[in-house]
């Protein structure tokens, strides 16, 4: 019997020949992620060894990598303490891939792994994070996991007892419309089988529409898979990924890329045809929650925003940017820029994508998670509405209860920017 | 014998049970002050020490949704409640195998705020109502850490026998 893309990497991180959905397994980890919370990982971590009389060491200080981004700079005292911790600890065990607080090195976690080619081909993932479910973009198995799970991880180098996931197969044929985008192919996805449908499974990407798609857009999709429930988000590595890791990531050796088998059995498979997709919001407070854009376009907005892992990218900005060259973003709203890490800033500011958004009257921040989960900048006033790019609409998530998010594309913010309620951005219809 | 204390909707998600603001608090110890903070007459409650420890949360499809933020467990593991749910979110019903929050799988649950429940090994008793529910156990998975009494003390074992 055939092996889907998350039972052949199982099956490698087990030593065996097969492994089957449902099968109980303890895979090695290649790459353990944290971010912030690690200050809670590394609490957990030194108890494991108390009263042990054991020395607290990491499995493999080169495997973990810790990135701030959740509240950068420091907001806090609290949060600037616990940021101080974690460096004491990155320094004390010898962790390699730290990204502090810097324009270099700095930005997102979900961005830093890729662009830096920690994660490849047929990895398992582990990061104390929903949204590790992006790096399935570049054929891993990557999946969020709890901080006392991660500091099991730092002490053991495997995750205990997974049960390996059935898997969703998704057929995306076609081709994208103009102003139709990555982001609106994963809400729509949502939409149809909601924020359960996918619970406890992944989620395999296929179809022409995905083969040409490049790395960013699959990191949108992979990246919001976790909304739908699911495990992971996985494309099968092609072409594209060794183009991403080596021209992107400047991963030098080859890379070998392997698919699920012809007979691999799935749970299910659900086609979708692209070239009749519209642009996509996903409505508060659920992210399951979705509607074409025609059903609530004029509604009006006060705070936009691009930036997250799920839409901080170059090509989001510049989306964004050639939409907005010249033009003016509407008195009735705060245009709010997170570029997702420090080198895409950099040469969103070489292209002048920075300067175009800056003339037109956005506010560029710096790379972090910015606004997307309320704890930073960015928050809400009473009875506002906010459009965003980013992966989430719960009830208070961008730090006040009684506020609304939407949830959208580059082009869809960008559109609605220069009139200040959503704005389709194919014009009128 | 114990009470419903709070009844929930679906998707309830990490941010309504520990709100992403609230998140610059790690450590377990700590946590349970910010547990529902936007359910307000809940949470002074909680703070007041008005809700016995076993009571229950009753709640629908897909609980803990969204953030793999462990502080979701760690806040009503503090008080020892017992979260009840038609089902569960992966990483939240993770967390709470692992930090030991009693979740109770229960997809035909019918109860109110008050109702008086009973929980045993294969059922939830609803003496308000007058009717049982079955209860589906937890991924098989699972159990060895709930055994072990955490993931804490179970890594600490492995840790022990990986020296030997």
């Amino acid at each position: 019997m055939g092996m889907t893309m998350v039972e052949k990497i199982l099956a490698r991180a087990t030593g065996q020949a097969a492994v089957k959905a449902g099968d109980v397994v303890e895979p090695k980890v290649d790459l353990a992620m944290s971010h912030e919370n690690a200050a809670l990982v590394l609490n957990q971590f030194l108890e494991i060894y108390k009263g042990t009389g054991l020395e607290a060491k990491v499995w493999d200080p080169s495997k973990i990598a810790i990135i701030f981004d959740h509240r950068v700079p420091a907001e806090s005292s609290k949060t600037a303490t616990n940021q101080k911790k974690v460096r004491e600890f990155v320094a004390a065990q010898g962790i390699t891939k730290f990204h502090d607080i810097r324009g270099d090195e700095g930005g997102i976690c979900h961005q830093i792994l890729p662009e830096n080619g920690y994660v490849r081909p047929g990895y398992v993932v582990v990061g104390t994070d929903s949204h590790t479910t992006s790096h399935g973009a570049l054929g891993a198995f990557a999946f969020g996991i709890g901080a006392t799970e991660m500091a099991s991880v730092w002490a053991l180098g495997s995750v205990l007892n997974v049960e390996v996931p059935g898997t969703i197969k998704v057929v995306a044929k076609g081709k994208f419309p103009a102003y139709v985008l990555p982001k609106d192919l994963i809400l729509y996805l949502i939409g149809k089988i909601s924020a359960e449908g996918a619970n406890f499974k992944v989620i395999e990407y296929h179809g022409e529409a995905i083969e040409k798609m490049d790395t960013s857009g699959r990191l949108t999709i992979c990246n919001m898979s976790v909304e739908a429930g699911a495990t992971s988000g996985i494309v099968p590595p092609d072409a594209e990924t060794r183009r991403y890791l080596k021209e992107v990531a400047g991963v030098r050796e080859t890379v070998a890329v392997f698919g699920p088998d012809p007979d691999a059995v799935y749970d299910q498979e659900i086609e979708i045809d692209v070239s009749k997709l519209e642009p996509q919001i996903a409505c508060p407070h659920t992210v399951d929650n979705v509607k074409p854009i025609g059903e609530v376009a004029g509604k009006p907005i006060q705070q936009i925003v691009i930036g997250s892992c799920t839409n901080g990218r170059l090509d989001d900005i510049e989306v964004a940017a050639k939409m907005l060259k010249g033009k003016k973003v509407a008195r009735s709203v705060r245009m709010l820029v997170f570029p997702a890490s420090g080198r895409i800033f950099r040469e969103a500011m070489a292209k002048g994508y920075i300067t175009t958004l800056m003339e037109a009257g956005a506010l560029v921040a710096n790379s972090g998670c910015g606004p997307c989960l309320g704890v930073h900048q960015g928050a809400l006033g009473d009875g506002e509405t906010a459009l965003s790019t980013t992966n989430r609409n719960f009830k208070g998530r961008m730090g006040n209860p009684n506020s609304e998010v939407y949830l959208c594309s580059p082009a869809v913010a960008a559109a609605s920017a220069l009139t200040g309620v959503i704005t389709d951005p194919r014009g009128d219809r | 014998m114990t009470n419903v204390v709070l009844k929930l909707g679906d998707d309830i998600s990490t941010d309504i049970i520990y709100p992403g603001r609230f998140m610059a608090t790690v450590l377990p110890t700590e946590t349970p002050q910010y547990a529902f903070a936007d359910h307000t007459e809940f949470n002074a409650r909680l703070k007041k020490g008005e809700i016995p420890a076993g009571s229950v949360i009753v709640a629908g499809k897909n609980f803990g949704c969204g953030s793999s933020r462990e502080q979701a467990a760690s806040c009503l593991k503090g008080p020892d409640l017992v979260v009840v749910a038609k089902h569960f979110a992966r990483i939240f019903l993770q967390n709470s195998i692992n930090l030991g929050l009693r979740t109770v799988i229960c997809p035909e649950i019918e109860a109110e705020e008050g109702d008086e429940l009973e929980i045993t090994a294969d059922k939830v008793i609803n003496k308000t109502k007058g009717k049982s529910f079955d209860i589906v156990p937890l991924p098989k998975a699972r159990q060895a850490i709930i055994d072990a009494g955490g993931l804490i003390p179970y890594t600490r074992q492995r840790v022990l026998e990986g020296k030997k």
